[in-house]
């Protein structure tokens, strides 16, 4: 069987540099993979070819084992693909629901022809995902600057969710949280592995790694140096694989 | 980790070097560095060709002389726009200064001109200098204070200063009438020059030889305009202390990170209320000196927008208004390019209208061309 | 789940903080009531709308700007250049033969039409080549200032028709002693009768627009994006929604509502001329920061911009009744402007 995302031997160079080189990967319908390297290793490179942030160079994407072209966000959004960055993108000054439909308001019509925003149709669409991803937020009507930095996690990934993610992309999820809300962000990952969708996590936390990840990929200067599932590897593995295997012989000497 | 940047400006910045070849030749970049004053250059040229009268020395002292205001308030603004703030109040300060000095002598003066016990001209003229620069520190301080310790953005703060100064010098100037009556020996001091010479007869310093009247003071050679000494004056204090005092490095520290800057150690709240206090205090002077040239207290009119035309001259020189950029000589050359526009139009006879179209257009030019080419200055 | 509690209602201090505008606003009332007893009536009311208009509508044009982010220091001479033009089509459109009605209805409509160009100037160059909107709009201030002055060298246009006048300063509708109404004509009396005229036609033409633009910002989908815009412009891109084209659209709003303002100026005082709106800036910017909005962005509404420009006008009309002149109005706005700033820094959450 297909997988549900694959992409086929991935190349981008920036001027002189490759910065992926040669990378092949998938992940599976409720599988967590996580994608793991030093600073500079490829990770993000590869994460916005796969957003539609850069065109890889050389390199075939395949959703359901059919190809697709991936020019723009997008169009990554539109076949399922989303991403969620460390800055989550959210519109601080406004609320909950606005920002679950941020650009993709929900309009009726009144007087047969003028279309305006519909809010109570988002809010409660908005209060049904929260409620599906069992997320508290005590008031859907206070904007997100109010939120504490947990809350805005789960806001940003219930509008992924919501926006029918198969795929979903989180970038370091759990830097600058504090330890409760980094759980609670674990957890909630967790429950959406259990409701089959796809994630691919960066991270540089091993404890979020081997907490959440089915599998991991480590990348070191833009080749993908190694891939292990996580019941078959241990965090000293990973990490030699992260550094580099040398240099750990080395020290072992 | 460049490979792994992708901010718009990240882009920009790899993008423009490669779009234009001339431009990475050492001959392109001084062009783009010192646009302005390739572009001034051409003006004179142009204004020089095209009508008789601009390329003289008198008309060169004529731009210079009425641009001493433009000059102080150009570096007052340059200061506040260093530091990533905007200073709109010192149109309305440099208006407050002017009215204020010119009601104290008016007061003073009238108190008995001549008559006994009437107090001395040059002690009418210092006591009304001093009640103008004193007053002028205070929207600055204001400013400051409200920019540092209450929060409020710069725009805000100075934007309500402007209306609190509009209205002090309205009440002052009683009715929208320019404060006459100020002693007339003011305009002596504003207005004369340095050196006098009458061809073949005689050479005099400061004033003019007393044979020769205002009806055939024409035949006489007058050079360097004392106001050019209080331009150079502020100009040079003021770029000697941004170029190469530590006060000036702590400028543009703030101006190109407010977060570092604190974190060294600089006393940032204590700086920025000294930079609104200089800028506040130089339009102040420059008012001041609008009474000695004019010899009337003159009120800021209203849309005469000479904080925006600052702030022109300040990102035309190459200053930016985020902060951190921006030099004394390139403000000058900002203001000269205005000023010379203004005259030349004047004198070719083009109507002096396309002056505002002309700044406009210019400014424009100034922020695509800093946008296109962020390492340059 | 979720317990949709109300917005939280906060204190009593918290309460008067984040509504301390309408409690000003009473406390001028009161004032102005009190030192002159003739104010309080409902002909000052109108008055105060009406000598208002300006204001309200450069708030409005300063506000759409100042919600994404931007700011527009050309919408003084916008007005002022409206002025320029529509007094000139319409004197043209008298002298071709055109009778005043339709002079002035094609003078106006060309005159709005004309007024968006400086909007899209400013929009594009803000949006597209990432001009500073403070240059940039500084810019199309210098420009519009010069293109007005060059149209009247230096002397304002006056004969347009009387009819301008007569819309300008006229009222939707009048009652007379007797009891009958008119509709916008004043009704011939005896002397010493007088008549009552209700809602000067000039605001009403300002609130239609107002209103119009109120639901657009309120309640369509370009308002929240101009929001989205204000608030994280990053998010705004990354979510779909097309930023260049918003921006654009806000700057042409801007402009549109100052050359509303440029007509409802020819209207009131049957003149154009370039410096009609030239110390109107810091009037139309306080207003909408007075009214919550902040400069940074992705805040204020209509509503609430009014309220600020209410004061204002308050002000203005209520310190030309007790006699006190303008340069109380340019220290009283500065003042409270700068307090608005203090005051919502204490009491957050004042929008939205």
């Amino acid at each position: 069987m297909a997988h549900l995302l694959e992409a086929k031997n991935i190349t981008k160079r920036f001027g002189g540099l490759t910065a992926v080189d040669n990378v092949s990967f998938h992940v599976d319908e409720g599988e967590v993979v996580a994608l793991v390297g030093d600073n500079g290793a490829g990770k993000s490179t590869l994460i916005k070819i796969i957003s539609g942030v850069h065109k890889p160079d050389e390199g075939e994407i395949f959703l359901n084992g059919q190809e697709i072209h991936i020019d723009s966000p997008i169009d990554a959004i539109s076949h399922g693909i989303e991403t969620i960055y460390q800055d989550l993108a959210l519109a601080e000054n406004m609320d909950v629901p606005s920002n679950i439909f941020l650009g993709r308001e929900r309009t009726k019509k009144i007087l047969g022809f003028v279309n305006v925003v519909d809010y109570e149709h988002m809010s409660s669409e908005s209060r049904k995902v929260l409620d599906r991803l069992d997320i508290r937020i005590p008031s859907l009507k206070s904007n997100i600057r109010n939120l504490s930095g947990g809350q805005r996690q789960a806001v940003a990934i219930s509008r992924s969710i919501y926006w029918n993610a198969k795929v979903l992309i989180m970038d370091e999820p759990t830097a600058a949280l504090g330890i409760s809300e980094q759980k609670k962000v674990l957890e909630l990952v967790s429950s959406l592995r259990k409701q089959g969708i796809a994630i691919i996590i960066i991270s540089h936390q091993m404890y979020d790694v081997f907490s959440v990840a089915d599998r991991i990929i480590v990348m070191r200067r833009g080749i993908k140096a190694g891939e292990r599932l996580v019941k078959d590897t241990s965090t000293e593995e990973i990490v030699s694989l992260i550094v580099g295997a040398e240099s750990v012989e080395k020290r072992s000497q | 980790m460049a490979a792994e940047s992708t901010s718009n400006g990240e882009r920009l910045k790899q993008g423009a070097p490669g779009g234009g070849g001339f431009f990475q030749t050492a001959i392109g970049r001084f062009s783009a560095r010192n646009w302005a004053l390739i572009f001034l250059f051409i003006m004179i040229v142009i204004f020089s060709l095209g009508s008789s009268g601009f390329f003289d020395i008198v008309n060169f002292q004529n731009i210079i002389h009425l641009s001493t205001g433009a000059f102080l308030l150009a570096a007052a603004e340059l200061l506040v726009v260093i530091t990533g703030g905007i200073d709109l109040s010192i149109g309305y300060v440099y208006g407050l200064s002017s009215v204020l000095g010119a009601k104290v002598m008016q007061i003073l003066y009238a108190g008995g001109a001549g008559g006994a016990g009437s107090m001395p001209v040059w002690q009418v003229i210092a006591l009304g200098c001093l009640a103008a620069l004193s007053v002028s520190i205070l929207p600055g301080l204001a400013n400051g204070v409200l920019v540092t310790r209450f929060r409020v953005p710069p725009f805000i703060a100075t934007m309500g200063m402007w209306g609190i100064c509009n209205g002090i010098t309205l009440f002052l100037a009683d009715g929208f009438m320019p404060v006459m009556g100020a002693p007339s020996e003011i305009n002596a001091i504003g207005n004369s020059y340095f050196l006098y010479i009458d061809p073949s007869k005689s050479i005099s310093f400061f004033a003019k030889p007393s044979y020769i009247t205002q009806a055939n003071i024409r035949s006489v050679l007058r050079l360097v305009p004392n106001s050019l000494f209080l331009s150079l004056a502020v100009l040079l204090v003021l770029g000697f202390v941004l170029g190469r005092t530590r006060f000036g490095k702590h400028t543009y520290a703030i101006g190109g990170s407010m977060d570092a800057a604190i974190r060294s150690g600089i006393n940032v709240n204590r700086h920025l209320v000294m930079i609104y206090v200089i800028a506040s205090f130089v339009s102040g002077v420059a008012g001041l000196f609008n009474l000695f040239q004019t010899g009337i207290g003159n009120y800021t009119p209203s849309g005469a927008n000479y904080e925006l035309m600052a702030v022109a001259a300040v990102v035309i020189g190459g200053a930016s208004l985020t902060g951190g950029k921006g030099r004394i000589l390139g403000t000058a050359v900002g203001v000269l390019v205005l000023a010379v526009l203004e005259n030349g139009l004047q004198i070719i006879g083009v109507s002096a209208f396309y002056r505002y179209i002309g700044v406009g257009v210019l400014l424009t030019i100034a922020v695509i061309i800093d946008r296109a080419f962020p390492d340059l200055f | 789940m979720q317990t949709e509690t109300a917005e939280k209602q906060g204190t009593l201090p918290e309460l008067l903080g984040r509504n301390w505008i309408a409690l000003f606003i009473v406390l001028l009332v009161v004032f102005f009531s009190v030192v002159a007893r003739s104010f309080f009536s409902f002909d000052t009311a109108q008055l105060i709308f009406f000598n208002g208009t300006e204001v309200f509508l450069l708030a409005i044009a300063e506000l759409f700007v100042i919600i994404t982010g931007g700011i527009d220091l050309s919408v003084g001479f916008v007005m002022g250049f409206a002025t320029v033009v529509s007094s000139k089509l319409m004197v043209a459109c008298v002298a071709l033969g055109f009778s005043p009605f339709w002079s002035i209805l094609a003078a106006s409509v060309v005159t709005l039409l004309i007024g968006l160009v400086p909007g899209l100037v400013n929009g594009w160059l803000v949006a597209c080549l990432r001009v500073p909107a403070f240059i940039a709009t500084f810019s199309m201030l210098g420009v519009t200032h010069g293109i007005s002055e060059l149209l009247t060298q230096g002397i304002p246009t006056k004969n347009l028709p009387a009819l301008a006048g007569d819309i300008g300063n006229g009222s939707f509708f009048y009652v007379a002693p007797g009891g009958a109404i008119s509709f916008f004509s004043r009704p011939q009396v005896a002397r010493g009768q007088t008549v009552l005229a209700i809602i000067p036609n000039m605001v009403i033409f300002a609130f239609l627009f107002i209103f119009l633009f109120a639901f657009i910002l309120g309640k369509m989908k370009f308002g929240r994006h101009l929001y989205a815009i204000g608030g994280n412009i990053d998010a705004a891109i990354r979510s779909g929604i097309n930023v260049k084209r918003d921006l654009i659209k806000a700057y042409v709003i801007s402009s549109l509502f100052a050359s509303l303002a440029g007509l409802s100026y020819v209207m009131k005082y049957i003149t154009g001329k370039p410096d009609a709106g030239a110390n109107m800036l810091l009037e139309a910017i306080a207003a909408v920061v007075i009214g919550g909005a902040s400069m940074a962005g992705g805040s204020g509404t209509v509503g609430r911009t009014i309220l600020g420009a209410l004061v204002i006008a308050i002000l203005e009309t209520g310190l030309r009744i007790i006699g006190m002149q303008t340069f109380m109005t340019y220290i009283l706005v500065g003042v409270i402007l700068i307090l608005a700033v203090i005051i919502d820094q204490v009491f957050p959450n004042r929008n939205r």
